[in-house]
């Protein structure tokens, strides 16, 4: 494992929370936050000192970087509570918090860890919830996540989204690196290293496997890699280029775009290869960048058949098209949102290029972010943020943003250019 | 139109004669580098005298510095497929070549410039590739000698992010195969 190092600059303060000697992969820096912040106080663990991978450092920058809580001191507090009958609730209410997070650490005989741990509201003085896990060593930092994740379940009425993972693509020098990292940019691990260009990487509805596109046949291919076990296939490798791969909601499907008859056109084929592509669009025109409704009827997409290229919208088994994007001359890349009631695309205003979410209703249009090149949208499985490209200085980087444009990160590769990031399903 | 280079060519003839199409049959002079290592190109004015032999071995037209099959990048404008006329010789003299050597087979790769989506991008190259393959097979290619393919903005030949660089890589490249 690489070594790691997590930096947050959150409402002008920098904290530097990860235990001295790791480096990090990404760099996490929040530069907006929302409007009504829950005060929370996550006190140390007891028995968590002596481990190698502290957990409540890590609940707390999960929590931060959501931009919906702010942090209160806990320190200076003796005895420090681990249980609930050892809280001074008048105490924490003091210093502004409303909720506390208490817990400890067990190590097991078999090596493993218990953690345990309470979620108290300081107003009421209940426990919100409480939960005991067993994990190895190598498991401390998902459990972390997960915690994280019932936190702000409970506190914000969101399903969380921290225990879930990012893939993107970054390019060293000439290399090409396909990469998968826990949800916070930690934990980076290389799947494919490739002398050419690789885009497009699309995840599997059970999060298991990746669909990407790779230039090492010196055209584009899209190949299904497994992530358990490493094998790969290429699922559509046909005469012209094969691209831009994306699954049905059962995971049986990809929707690609295929250049074998011809123009650039949406087809159908089996996740797992074989068979004849089913083609869905039918235009003169291009046709690409097909993205399915969570509910597996409506493909949307990207087409320059009116004339400058906008988003589409069609059903999943082909059939008339209908045109969504009307502002400006250059709306691509759309993606739907979990709950299917809006999508985020690319708007180009004059030489720049933002991210953009579109309500299917009402068809309003919020454009969320103000870089230069914003690219690849993708939304976390609870539909709050929104990981994209952007680049600063001319070196690509990955960024999110909240889908109502109030919280705003940006996680940077210390070294390379990164781009293409697609954000994981929820796995269970 | 025949034209049979003898003797001495100099350097402005040469250059001269690498932006005319019918130019085939300049193939049947020897390989014109000189022996010694081809750091200088052959149309550079004011070197050496280049000695070309009595033209038994037939040089590759392909690769003739001197025959417009050697010239093998077609330029778009933003957002184009629009073959431009400077550039219409070019596909015709490969058009005919293929027509005349039926074995022969070809790729196309689209290329575009870094602005937009990536996606997008590689369809644009597509259409750009398929644009010079129309019209090669309406000068007499057959289809089936010709794959097209795109690489898109992501195999960029200029490696900068201004309007010199995005010219450059508004492309599209002829590669025969075995090359």
């Amino acid at each position: 494992m690489r070594p790691i190092k997590l930096l947050i600059a959150a409402l002008g303060l920098v904290l530097l929370l990860a235990p001295a000697g790791l480096r990090a992969a990404l760099t996490i820096e929040i530069i907006g936050a929302g409007a009504n912040q829950i005060p929370i106080a996550i006190v140390p663990f007891r028995a968590e000192e002596g481990l190698a991978q502290k957990i409540t450092p890590v609940i707390a920058a999960d929590l931060a970087r959501s931009g919906l809580f702010r942090m209160i001191d806990s320190g200076g507090v003796t005895p420090v509570p681990s249980e609930p009958g050892e809280v001074n609730f008048p105490a924490w209410s003091a210093r502004g918090s409303e909720a506390l997070v208490i817990g400890s650490i067990t190590a097991q005989p078999d090596g493993r860890y218990e953690i345990r741990f309470r979620l108290m509201d300081v107003v009421k003085q209940t426990q919100l919830a409480g939960f005991a896990y067993t994990a190895s060593a190598a498991q401390l930092r998902l459990t972390a996540h997960k915690i994280a994740d019932v936190i702000y379940e409970k506190l914000t009425g969101d399903v969380g989204v921290f225990a879930t993972r990012i893939t993107y693509i970054v390019k060293r020098g000439s290399r090409y690196e396909l990469q998968v990292a826990d949800a916070d940019g930690y934990n980076a691990q290389t799947v494919l290293n490739s002398n050419e260009p690789i885009i497009s990487p699309s995840w599997s509805p059970d999060g298991t496997r990746l669909a990407y596109v790779s230039f090492e046949a010196n055209k584009p291919v899209v190949y299904v890699q497994s992530l358990v076990t490493g094998g790969r296939q290429a699922v559509a490798n046909f005469r012209g280029s094969n691209s831009a791969p994306a699954w049905s909601p059962d995971g049986r499907r990809l929707a690609v775009v295929l250049t074998r008859d011809g123009n650039s056109q949406v087809y159908l084929i089996s996740a797992d290869g074989g068979g004849t592509p089913t083609r869905v669009s039918n235009s003169s025109a291009i046709d690409t960048e097909p993205n399915f409704s969570p509910d597996g009827q409506l493909l949307l997409f990207t087409s320059d058949r009116g004339g400058s290229p906008q988003v589409y919208g069609m059903p999943a088994s082909g059939g008339a098209a209908r045109r969504l994007t009307f502002e400006g001359s250059y709306n691509v890349s759309p993606r739907f949102s979990p709950d299917g009631k809006s999508f985020a695309f690319v708007q180009r205003s004059g030489s720049r290029f933002n991210i953009a979410v579109q309500d299917l209703s009402t068809r309003q249009v919020q454009v969320l972010t103000d870089g230069s090149i914003d690219e690849s949208p993708s939304f976390a499985p609870n539909g709050r943020m929104i990981l994209y490209a952007s680049t600063v200085g001319g070196r690509g980087i990955l960024a999110a943003v909240s889908s109502d444009g109030r919280v705003r990160q940006r996680l940077t590769e210390t070294a390379g250019d990164v781009r293409e990031p697609a954000w994981g399903p929820l796995v269970k | 139109m025949r034209r049979i280079l003898t003797g001495i060519a100099i350097a402005g003839l040469l250059a001269a004669c690498a932006s005319t199409p019918d130019e085939q049959e300049a193939a049947k002079v020897e390989d014109r580098v000189p022996s010694a290592k081809p750091t200088t190109k052959p149309a550079d004015p004011g070197t050496a005298t280049k000695p070309l032999g009595t033209g038994k071995v037939a040089a590759d037209p392909l690769k003739d510095p001197a025959n417009i099959l050697s010239k093998r990048s077609i330029y778009f404008d933003y957002d184009s497929n629009l073959v431009k006329d400077e550039y219409k010789p070019i596909i015709s003299a490969h058009a005919k070549y293929l027509s005349q050597n039926r074995s022969k087979r070809v790729r196309i790769e689209g290329n575009t410039d870094e602005r937009g989506s990536r996606e997008y991008n590689l369809a644009l190259g597509q259409r750009r590739a398929d644009a010079v393959r129309q019209m090669m097979e309406l000068l007499g290619a057959s289809g089936s000698q010709i794959e097209t393919l795109s690489f898109g903005e992501e195999k960029p030949k200029a490696p900068g992010h201004d309007e010199a660089a995005w010219t450059e890589n508004r492309r599209a490249d002829i590669r025969y195969q075995g090359e």
